[in-house]
């Protein structure tokens, strides 16, 4: 292979590539990234031992947006469904960047440092592509914007044990810090924004640091968390962060949201503020919640024996009536489940469909969702 | 390194071969379970199915990923290690020995002759993989 091709073929790495190998994980490329997809444990133990202990994950590879200026606020509510002018200080929520036509261009999570102090944190394989969207429908506010993705490492840290071993490392008490609130402080002596959110259906923390701190802060949570014994904590790849996710119900950008999918139609209506005032895909979004959306995402299991996979085909009656997003074992639960979308009079609990595997149409049946909760 | 007995003869799809007489035990490699990862089923044929030599007959999938299995040798499967339904984690635990899959009798009992030895399909693996 010739040095140009090498070039186009190289992947990012995240701070943690290094820690990744030396801990067995097995290496893919994640859009562009090269991640570890599981550890030696394997999916099934990284995926139970976050829901039973706690897990480690390295999300490094997503991207951070710094919005600052006197027109922050506003400028992030004219491009997300949510409403950034309801966060306080120290708060964080879900939202979604959408389209004139209201697809969806990527989800994220918009953190309120302050009134002129936003952070935008945004999928990994989409950092490029939100940055050229945000900063093309500037339009003379006074906002400054900053890709800060390379500077900042972020580690996951999830499970039922997650707080009783990050507050090891910490002074800051993380019991006061609520469900998607955040706050900075020192972690192992390293300045960090400590914010209480996750991707895996359980309690835990996004800890966001420079790079340069990632492997120090990594190898501490392993130590601390008894890494290595049994009910210790696990790093845990890609593979289990799916499964976890699909559990909880949780959307998957390029699965349940795409450009041509709303958030509307993929239940996401809870952060589709419409009557917050304009915002790119607003119109749109409101012609399509009065019509009633097309189709709706709806979360099934298997009855019969095998395994949906994202993309195959929905059937009722021997006809195609849709598509599956996301479809996995779930390892927790031991069902086999997925999400998929269907037509708003098929998409009730209940609803029994088929599954088109590999030629053989198998039985499902629409679910609530999410399949998983925790206990609290 | 992918454990690679002696006195198995292997495909390049990664199915490993038994031969007793004119019959083949038919499983998949320890280098092809570690690329699956967990193995959650395994769907077989059932005693009495013919297959052509190179034919798929069943699939193994992991918690990401399913993989057809083919046929390294023709002939009528004579028994199927139905217990795999219920224990797919063998084909991770014990690839060569409790997780075989089916065993056949051959059509062409030399036709497994002709596949890979262990060093080759080592040296198959070192340039391949």
């Amino acid at each position: 292979m010739d040095a140009k091709l090498m070039a186009e073929v190289e992947l990012k790495t995240t701070p943690l590539n290094k820690a990744h190998r030396e801990l067995g994980g097995k290496m893919v490329d994640f859009g562009g990234w090269d991640m570890p997809v599981q550890y030696t444990a394997g999916v099934i133990e990284e995926h139970m031992r976050t829901r039973t202990a706690a897990g480690l994950f390295d999300v490094s590879h997503m991207g951070e947006i710094w919005v600052e200026g006197v027109d922050a606020i506003a400028f992030v509510n004219g491009l997300t469904t949510n409403d950034a002018t309801k966060l306080a200080d120290g708060q964080a929520h879900y939202s979604a960047l959408t389209n004139e036509n209201g697809g969806v261009v990527d989800d994220l999570l918009v953190y309120r440092f302050g009134a002129e102090k936003l952070l935008l944190v945004v999928n990994a394989a989409t950092t490029e592509k939100d940055w050229d969207w945000i900063t093309s429908h500037t339009n003379n506010e006074a906002v400054t914007l900053t890709n800060a993705s390379a500077d900042y490492c972020q580690i996951a840290v999830q499970g039922p044990k997650a707080l009783g071993i990050l507050q090891q490392l910490t002074e800051t008490p993380l019991d006061e810090i609520k469900y998607y609130w955040f706050t900075t402080g020192k972690v192992d002596g390293v300045e960090s924004i400590i914010s209480r959110t996750g991707y895996t259906g359980e309690d835990g923390f996004e800890v966001y640091a420079n790079a340069e701190f990632a492997e120090q802060l990594w190898n501490k949570i392993l130590d601390t968390g008894n890494f290595g014994e049994p009910d210790g904590i696990l790093p845990a790849g890609l593979a289990a962060r799916n499964t976890l996710r699909l559990e909880s119900a949780m959307s998957l950008y390029g699965h349940e949201l795409a450009d041509d999918i709303s958030p509307l139609e993929a239940g996401l209506g809870w952060i589709t503020k419409l009557q917050k005032g304009d915002f790119i895909g607003r119109d749109a979004l409101i012609t399509q919640k009065e019509a009633g959306p097309s189709r709706k995402l709806v979360g099934f299991e298997m009855t019969d024996r095998g395994i949906a996979r994202d993309g195959f085909d929905v059937y009722i009656s021997d006809k195609k009536v849709g598509v599956v997003t996301s479809g996995s074992p779930a390892p927790f639960l031991k069902k086999n489940i997925g999400l998929a979308f269907l037509p708003p009079q098929f998409a009730n609990i209940g609803q029994e469909i088929k599954i088109d595997i590999r030629g053989k149409h198998l039985a499902a049946v629409v679910v609530e969702t999410p399949f998983y909760r925790r206990q609290k | 390194m992918a454990n690679i007995p002696e006195n198995l003869r292997y495909s390049k799809d990664h199915e490993w071969v038994l031969v007793s007489g004119d019959v083949a035990s038919i499983g998949i490699t320890d280098y092809a379970q570690s690329s699956l990862g967990d193995v959650v089923y395994v769907d077989l044929p059932r005693a009495g199915d013919k297959f052509g030599t190179h034919e798929a007959f069943g699939s193994v999938e992991s918690v990401k990923a399913v993989s057809e299995i083919f046929t390294p040798v023709a002939g009528e499967v004579v028994e199927v290690n139905d217990g795999l339904n219920d224990t797919p984690e063998k084909v991770n635990n014990d690839p060569y020995g409790d997780a075989w899959f089916i065993k056949v009798k051959m059509e062409n009992p030399g036709e497994a002759d002709a596949m890979l030895s262990s060093e080759e399909y080592d040296e198959y693996l070192s340039s391949n993989a």
